[in-house]
């Protein structure tokens, strides 16, 4: 069960980097979120109110208050749909897939613990770090960006789930809190840049330099 | 009494946010500093219990950073009414609020002993002042923020990971995973040695690129020119030092896992090339605030490169952790003043700040010389500290690249420095440009090149025994 959704975290991760349309990316993300937050409740050992309240809380933060914020500021912007890629999106599934395969093959040969011997949670925790990674260079809209530290996050989210005893409930909810502000602040300065430059490219952004 | 630390500033953030008079409200900075710097001194003074089964514990390095900050806020908020007086323009209910809650966030990143507590509190840090950075609104303050915002949290979230990978470390030896310090250190010498590796480089990545070693510190420049000159003096004293902290308390468990001699390698390697980065942008410089941003990434580069030799050049780093925060003081916010003044940050504007005004201009040209290590100030001191402990370990190439590059930093600051303090000022308003240096605008930079010259001359015993203690990284397992 828990396998099934980590591939489909994976497969997210690709669906995030293949579509040309901004708000299937945003939904993609949400998805992505969702998944998270029931796998958390199934990998726990023993059910609790505190784990029940983890898991809301990331389902609630990542799969609907943070796609909201971005549809919103979508709107609002009116901004063009389109992803507008750095590089095609053959190169960046192409390249989404090199990183899967380097992910399982790098984890394979990092030692595991033995409940984590054939799990996918590791792997699929740094192939979604990578995928992550891959949207935040590669797309130039600046609302795409936060997206890409999104699935980064939700990438790092995956290995804490490996080392539930390690995070305390409120540090938990502090990383969650934390991530809520950070796209918070991310939401108002896309819409100063939107109205400064009339557009989210992050091109335009770059005035600053030697 | 270690949670106030944490909680009265944040309660003085609440205030600022509702306090109606755009007046009176910056006067709560001053307020919060003093307060702030009393709680220091007592948690100083009376040494508090652990608090949250050790999650929150006040060690020897965190009262030498803690004792520090006190310092730097106290003077930087004296200054903060007098600058906000004469920026009556804009709106300052965010940036008050915001300069509180950095406060209450940074004392509690150093008292956190547990990784992801500590974590959290670094990104809560990243948050507040971010908006502080906008203050100045226009394209590229926009620019600035969303690079300072972009980079650090990327960084961060590394770091986040690697802090995960720590926990994992300890999970692969069969024994229970655990984030706090007392138990990593502990367990130091039975962790997994591949994750442990691992957690280093992007433990040693993310926070570096809080730190602002190259070639993590893009976001530096850009940030420290568009902010006001208040908050460059707070991220480059404060922040990046809390950042240095992090690091610092990873290294302790490395050092009891038996692998220090891995990690100091990369820090040695790391420290040079930052100073050389540094070194290269400085020179032919023409927009002062980013020089200052430059010298940022020079000393955080002394900084892990002290740490990285070992032996008493962690001593002579502790000590230049304090002795370059000051002289930021001093620097950026005389820079603040001159900035104001000629309503230009680029030498094309800029020329004559000696003539036109003159306190501000003496600080700038003393805060160069100190900060590039000319004798009789603080960082003289430090760096030559560590620069002693390189030559009686044989250290003989660093000692050679460390002395060139620092000729090298002092030949390209200078140049732009001279070139802000000499000649003729430009045709501009004299009366209007002189009312920028008031009392409250020229004392505490003033206060800052004291501090720093007395640190130069004389190492006070308690502090010096405190440093020493704190300079105690070293586990043996």
């Amino acid at each position: 069960m828990a396998a099934s959704i980590l591939v489909i975290v994976l497969l997210l991760n690709f669906f995030v980097l293949g579509t040309s349309r901004l708000r299937t990316v945003i939904n993609a993300s949400a998805a992505q979120g969702v998944a998270l937050g029931v796998l958390a409740l199934l990998v726990h050992p023993r059910i609790d109110v505190e784990t029940v309240l983890v898991a809301v809380g990331a389902t609630g933060i990542k799969g609907l208050v943070i796609p909201w914020m971005l549809h919103r500021a979508m709107r609002d912007a009116a901004i063009r749909r389109e992803v507008e890629p750095l590089i095609g999106f053959v190169p960046s599934l192409l390249l989404c897939a090199v990183g899967t395969g380097a992910a399982l093959v790098f984890s394979s040969t990092l030692p595991l613990a033995p409940q984590h011997q054939g799990s996918l949670l590791v792997p699929a925790s740094l192939a979604t770090v990578l995928t992550g990674f891959l949207v935040l260079t590669t797309r130039r809209k600046a609302i795409n960006q936060v997206v890409g530290y999104l699935v980064l996050e939700n990438g790092i989210y995956i290995m804490g789930l490996t080392l539930l005893e390690a995070m305390p409930f409120l540090v938990e909810i502090g990383v969650l809190l934390d991530l809520f502000v950070a796209i918070f602040v991310m939401g108002i300065i896309l819409n100063q840049i939107n109205r400064e430059f009339g557009s989210m490219d992050t091109a335009r952004l770059s005035a600053l330099k030697e | 009494m270690l949670l106030a630390l944490v909680l009265v500033p944040l309660s003085l953030a609440a205030v600022a946010f509702v306090i109606p008079s755009e007046r009176l409200r910056p006067w709560l900075l001053p307020l919060g500093g003093i307060v702030h710097a009393g709680l220091t001194a007592l948690a100083i003074a009376l040494p508090a219990p652990s608090m949250f089964n050790g999650y929150l514990v006040l060690d020897s390095l965190g009262t030498l950073v803690l004792g520090f900050t006190g310092v730097l806020f106290f003077l930087c908020f004296l200054y903060a009414p007098g600058y906000l007086k004469q920026r009556a323009e804009r709106p300052n209910r965010i940036f008050v609020a915001c300069l509180l809650a950095f406060v209450g966030t940074t004392s509690l990143i150093l008292l956190s002993h547990h990784l992801g507590l500590m974590w959290v509190a670094l990104e809560a840090t990243t948050l507040s002042s971010a908006p502080l950075l906008y203050f100045n609104r226009g394209p590229r303050s926009l620019e600035a923020v969303w690079k300072y915002l972009l980079v650090g949290s990327v960084g961060i979230a590394l770091a986040l990971l690697g802090s995960l990978f720590l926990a994992y470390s300890a999970l692969h030896a069969q024994l229970p995973p655990s984030l706090l310090l007392e138990d990593l250190v502990r367990d130091g010498p039975a962790l997994s040695k591949p994750w442990l590796h691992a957690a280093f480089v992007l433990l040693f990545v993310g926070y570096g690129t809080k730190m602002g070693l190259a070639p993590m510190h893009t976001w530096k420049p850009d940030a420290y020119g568009e902010a006001p000159g208040l908050v460059g003096a707070l991220l480059a004293g404060g922040l990046t030092n809390c950042a240095f902290l992090a690091i610092l308390r990873f290294f302790r468990i490395l050092s009891a896992a038996g692998e220090a001699s891995f990690a100091r390698e990369v820090m040695v390697a790391a420290g040079l090339f930052s100073i050389a980065v540094a070194g290269v942008f400085m020179a032919r410089q023409r927009d002062y605030k980013r020089m200052l941003a430059y010298s940022s990434v020079e000393h955080m580069g002394i900084l892990v490169l002290g740490v990285g030799l070992g032996g008493n050049a962690v001593f002579g780093s502790l000590l230049h952790l304090i002795n370059n925060g000051l002289t930021k003081g001093v620097l950026f916010l005389s820079a603040a003043n001159i900035h104001r003044a000629f309503a230009s940050k680029t030498l094309e504007g800029t020329t004559g700040a000696m003539r036109l005004v003159p306190a501000s201009g003496a600080l700038f040209l003393l805060g160069f010389f100190a900060i590039t290590g000319s004798p009789p100030f603080g960082p003289f001191v430090s760096e030559f500290t560590i620069l002693g402990a390189a030559v009686s370990a044989g250290r003989y190439v660093v000692v050679g690249l460390f002395l060139l590059l620092l000729v090298v930093v002092f030949m390209g600051m200078g140049a732009t420095v001279l070139a802000v303090v000499q000649g003729t000022p430009p045709a501009i308003d004299e009366s209007a440009a002189r009312r920028t240096e008031t009392f409250l605008t020229v004392a505490p930079a003033a206060a800052f090149l004291i501090l720093v010259l007395c640190l130069g001359l004389y190492l006070p015993p308690p502090l010096e025994a405190l440093i020493r203690k704190a300079a105690l990284l070293e586990v043996t397992p």
